[in-house]
This record gives C-alpha cells, structure tokens and sequence, in this order.
C-alpha cells in the first residue's frame, strides 16, 4: 500500500475565495436537485409566457376598448416571471440548506473553516449561474412571446424590461440561499421562502396602505417585468429592484451571522 | 500536533466535553476511546471547529483550526458516516473537496483507488452502502495528503476484511511519520492499531497513556488463589476490600488486589495458600474497568446520566 509521498508540503499562502468558488461551482453543477430546479425555471417560464401570449394574441380581436388600454405586451409574454421565482428561490435554498441535510456541511467547512467567505463564494457562484440562467430564459420567453403576438396584436421590442427582471430572479436567489443558511432545514426554508414571496403579497393585499407592493412578487410582477405603470404599485423600474437587492443583502448578512457564531 | 486544551462543551445542561485535554502527536496513532456518548464526537467536532468550545481551546500544529491556510492539506478528517451529498458522484465530492483546497483533479482519481472505490467513483454516493460511504469519508480524509488524521469511528460499518484494510492502512499512515486520532468503542481493534490511547468517560479525561501501560495498569489486580481455608481467606479478603469470586474446588478469583497484597493478607491470618496466579488482564477488561464509573447508558442503570460527583465515587469503588 502507498500513500504517496511521506513528508506532505503544504503549498505558500491560503485558500482564497476564489478556490471556494470554483469547489462551489463543481457542487452547484453535479446535484441532480439544483439541476432539475433551475430546468423547471427555464421550461416553466418559457411555457407559461408562450401560452399567455398565444392566448392573448388570439383574444385581441374581442377585446373592449378598456382592456386594449390595459394592454401589455412585454408583461404578457414575461408571464412565466409569476413561477420563476418559487424555482430560483428554492435552488438558492437547496444550495445552503442540501448540506445541512446530508452532513455535507461537515466535510464542506473541514474543507473551509472561515464561514462568511463560504457563503460569499456560494453567493457569487450561485448569482453568476441563476444571471444567466435567468436572462436567457427571460430574453427567450420575451422574444418567443413577441414574436407569437406579432401580427395578431400590438408587441414589443427589446430594450424595454427583461435585463432587470433576469437580474432580479438572480437576487431572489440569493434571498433563498440567505434564507437557507438562516433556517438550515430544506422543508422549513423552502416554505419561509414560498410564504414570503408568493403568499405574503396575498395577505397584505388586505391591509390598508398597499404594503404588498414591497413584496418580492409584486416588485418583480409590476415594477420590474411591466412597462405600463400600475396604480398603488412601485413604478416600473430601479425601485423593486434596489429593494429586492435590500432584502437579499439583508438576509445573506444574517445568514452569514449565523453561520460563523453557530455550530455546524 | 493536536493539542487539546482544556476543552469544555456543554449543550444545555448537558456537559458533553469537560475540561478536556491531551495530545495528538506525529507518527504516532492515538485511539480515543470512550463509552458511547462519552463526548467522543463531539470532541472531534471541537478540534475541527465545527462546534465552538465553551471554554478552552483546540490547536492544530500550533493554530486554530479556522486558522490553518490549508486545512485539507495540514488535516484529514472523516466525521461520522455519511458527510456528503448523496445525489453528488464520489468524484464530485471530492473533486469540490480538492478545488476549496487547490488539490489537482488527478489526487481525486489516486484516493479513490487508494479506498478501493476506483470503479464506483462515478455513481451517486447516495447509493453506497456504510462501508462504501465509510470508504468515501476516508478518501477526503487521505485527499489533501495530510500530516495529521482525525477519524471518528472509521470501522462502523466495514466488513472484517475492511477492517484489516483499516487498520494496514492507519499503520502505515504512522509509520510515515503522520499523526492519527482515531475513535472507537471497540477496545480490541484498538489493541491492534493505536500505540497510545485517550481513554474519556463522561467527557472527562480518564486516561491518556500508551497501550501497553493501560495493559499493564490492570494486569495483575486479578488473582487466583488456591487455598485449603478458602473460606477464611475468602472473609479476611472481602473484610480487606477485594471482590472475591469463589469457584467451584475452592478456588479464589479475587480482584482488586495484588498477588503480593493477597500473599501478606494471608500470612497475616496464618492460612495456608497452594496457589497465587496473578492473572493477565485483556486491554478490553482494562478498559471496562477504567470507564465503569462513567458510562452513561448502561442497561438496568434506570437513570440516563449521573452527575459528575457520584461518577466520582462509583471510580473511587470500582478503584480502591
């Protein structure tokens, strides 16, 4: 039996994060879970957008003066934005919480004892592959969408939302993975994070000063995806998306927190 | 060198680890041994710093562990069965295992064939039976080519031929100079792969000395005694402290006491002895003996755990 050499050399220097980034992005690309994820994002958004356009293009005809008003043909075709996130949140979940579940946790911060440098390597990993996951699919759902409507009813052109609304899936990613690494229980962060965005907008909706607009859904549905401007919601544009960029922040710093003061 | 020093842990009120120290040196294979939940994990949980000590601290070659540049490659460690992703292949693992520590791709390959999992490192880990997943664990642990080894109980679950693969392969470890803490509750396999031995019993510090020394401690304090006036002898001994067993022809299995002890005790009374054999004592009765008092879940004991004071006394008895 050889165990190779007998005098081990550790090498100059520390591991930087960059080395955690590239153990990070073999992790996020050979889990069976995170990759279904992330293909149910890309199906599901284009699939969705697809038939509401092709719906809608086939509606025009019929339509009262009022609703042709209403009419928002990139917002249409972005329809698949309302399950895009329930997907990206939970693989920003997965990639925290999975190692929690199995014990991979323990070999991970062996491996990598200084904790906030190993949730900021998931983090940037994780951002770079659901930015262009996300913008990919947006573009394409966007594209195919006009190019369905195009013809049978007023469409689009580029230029108008989809460069946010991809970015801003990619920090509701991150919200999930902050969450993962708050909660540490896949079931339990998955339901925090499905309550928060996709519930919470339901039950404030009842309360009196519009507070649903501040809610992850609702920014991403009208301030982020739309072009026209919808009354009692956040205007199209920066604002949801700085606000998304607050909460992710916020609970990747309190992810971090916890993280480096509690046991593994 | 690991070095433990001081190391408290407590869990609520629980105090898994209590003012724990020893040391872990080069070249040598150290076998920490305890009852079942002694603190022996948890202890190898405090020196890998995954859980914070209360009190005390943990060193590795001089730092903390959090400390270390390369962790991987200054320690290997395996904790527990199962610490990996079991939807992620056995080559992935330890392919992101040796990214974090800028191992090459190909030391992946080399540890795998090392563990006997060459032509399964492609298939799910999930799909391993305990020994292949205990297999896979040493693997991380061999990843990083590291002078010092923390394995917690690697045996569980390998077959008796793993075991001799285990232990031909710790040895070997040591005989390169590396240093190896290994966990186990069984004292006999023990025997045959640690050269020294820290023996904890309720997260305290009951021993730390070499194999033969704990041998040695108890050999000798078992007697056989053969006497005409077994039934005095019996009485003057059991009236002196000992344990005495009577078998059936007079014999006399007595414990706690030394051959000489038992010779002068007889003497003393003026009762003839035919027979004084002291008896060699197995490591693993050396063991029991040591970790009697603490050990916190014992069949019929009717309570879960004592507190620290009455483990005392119970040492005290069992330790005249």
């Amino acid at each position: 039996m050889t165990v190779t050499a007998a005098a081990p050399e550790i090498p100059p220097g520390r591991y930087r994060v960059v080395h955690v980034m590239r153990a990070e992005w073999v992790k996020l690309r050979s889990v069976r879970s995170v990759r279904w994820v992330l293909a149910a994002m890309i199906v599901g958004t284009l699939a969705l957008g697809i038939t509401d356009c092709l719906v809608e293009a086939s509606d025009w005809a019929h339509m009262t003066a009022a609703s042709r008003a209403r009419f928002d043909p990139a917002n249409i075709s972005l329809a698949g934005l309302a399950f895009a996130p329930l997907a990206i949140g939970i693989a920003g979940v997965l990639v925290m919480s999975g190692e929690y579940g199995s014990g991979l946790i323990r070999s991970t911060l062996a491996a990598v004892p200084r904790r906030r440098l190993l949730l900021v390597a998931k983090a940037a990993v994780l951002a770079a592959v659901a930015l262009a996951l996300s913008e990919v699919t947006v573009f394409t759902a966007f594209l195919a969408g006009q190019a369905v409507l195009a013809g049978r009813a007023p469409h689009a052109t580029l230029g108008q939302p989809g460069v946010l609304s991809g970015a801003y899936l990619a920090l509701l990613a991150l919200f999930g993975l902050g969450l993962g690494a708050v909660i540490r229980r896949s079931a339990g962060a998955i339901a925090a994070y499905a309550g928060l965005v996709l519930v919470l907008p339901y039950v404030l909706l009842a309360l009196p000063g519009n507070p649903a607009r501040f809610v992850p859904e609702t920014m991403l549905a009208s301030s982020v995806a739309a072009v026209r401007p919808q009354a009692h919601y956040l205007p199209p544009g920066w604002e949801g998306f700085a606000l998304m960029a607050v909460y992710a922040a916020v609970t990747l710093a309190a992810g971090g927190w916890l993280l480096s003061r509690r046991d593994a | 060198m690991i070095e433990a020093c001081g190391l408290v842990k407590r869990y609520g009120s629980t105090v898994a680890v209590d003012g724990l120290s020893f040391t872990v040196h080069a070249g040598v294979v150290t076998g920490f041994l305890g009852p079942n939940g002694s603190g022996k994990s948890t202890t190898m949980r405090l020196l890998l710093g995954l859980d914070a000590p209360d009190a005390g601290e943990a060193r590795v070659n001089g730092r903390r562990y959090a400390d270390l540049p390369w962790p991987l490659r200054e320690v290997g460690s395996m904790l527990e069965a199962r610490s990996f992703h079991p939807g992620r292949s056995a080559h992935n693992h330890l392919l992101a295992l040796a990214r974090a520590s800028d191992i090459p791709a190909t030391r992946v390959g080399e540890v795998l064939d090392l563990v006997g999992l060459a032509g399964v490192g492609g298939k799910r880990a999930g799909t391993f039976s305990l020994g292949m997943g205990q297999r896979l664990g040493i693997a991380a642990a061999l990843l990083g080519d590291p002078g010092l080894l923390v394995l917690d109980e690697p045996a569980n679950g390998l077959d008796p031929e793993g075991i001799v693969w285990l232990r031909t392969l710790v040895r070997s470890l040591a005989g390169e100079g590396r240093g190896v803490l290994i966990s186990s509750h069984l004292i006999s396999e023990m025997a045959l792969t640690a050269d020294r031995v820290v023996v904890i019993g309720q997260g305290r510090l009951i021993a730390e000395t070499s194999v033969a020394e704990l041998s040695a401690r108890t050999a000798g304090r078992r007697v056989l005694v053969r006497s005409p006036d077994h039934g005095r002898l019996a009485a003057a001994l059991d009236v002196a402290g000992a344990r005495v067993e009577r078998s059936p022809g007079g014999l006399l299995l007595v414990e706690g006491m030394t051959a000489q002890a038992v010779a002068d005790l007889a003497a003393t009374h003026q009762i003839a002895v035919h027979e004084l054999t002291p008896q060699p004592a197995s490591l693993e009765e050396a063991y029991m003996e040591l970790t009697r008092a603490s050990t916190q879940y014992r069949p019929g004991a009717g309570h879960g755990q004592r507190d620290g004071d009455q483990a005392r006394m119970n040492m005290k008895e069992t330790r005249p």
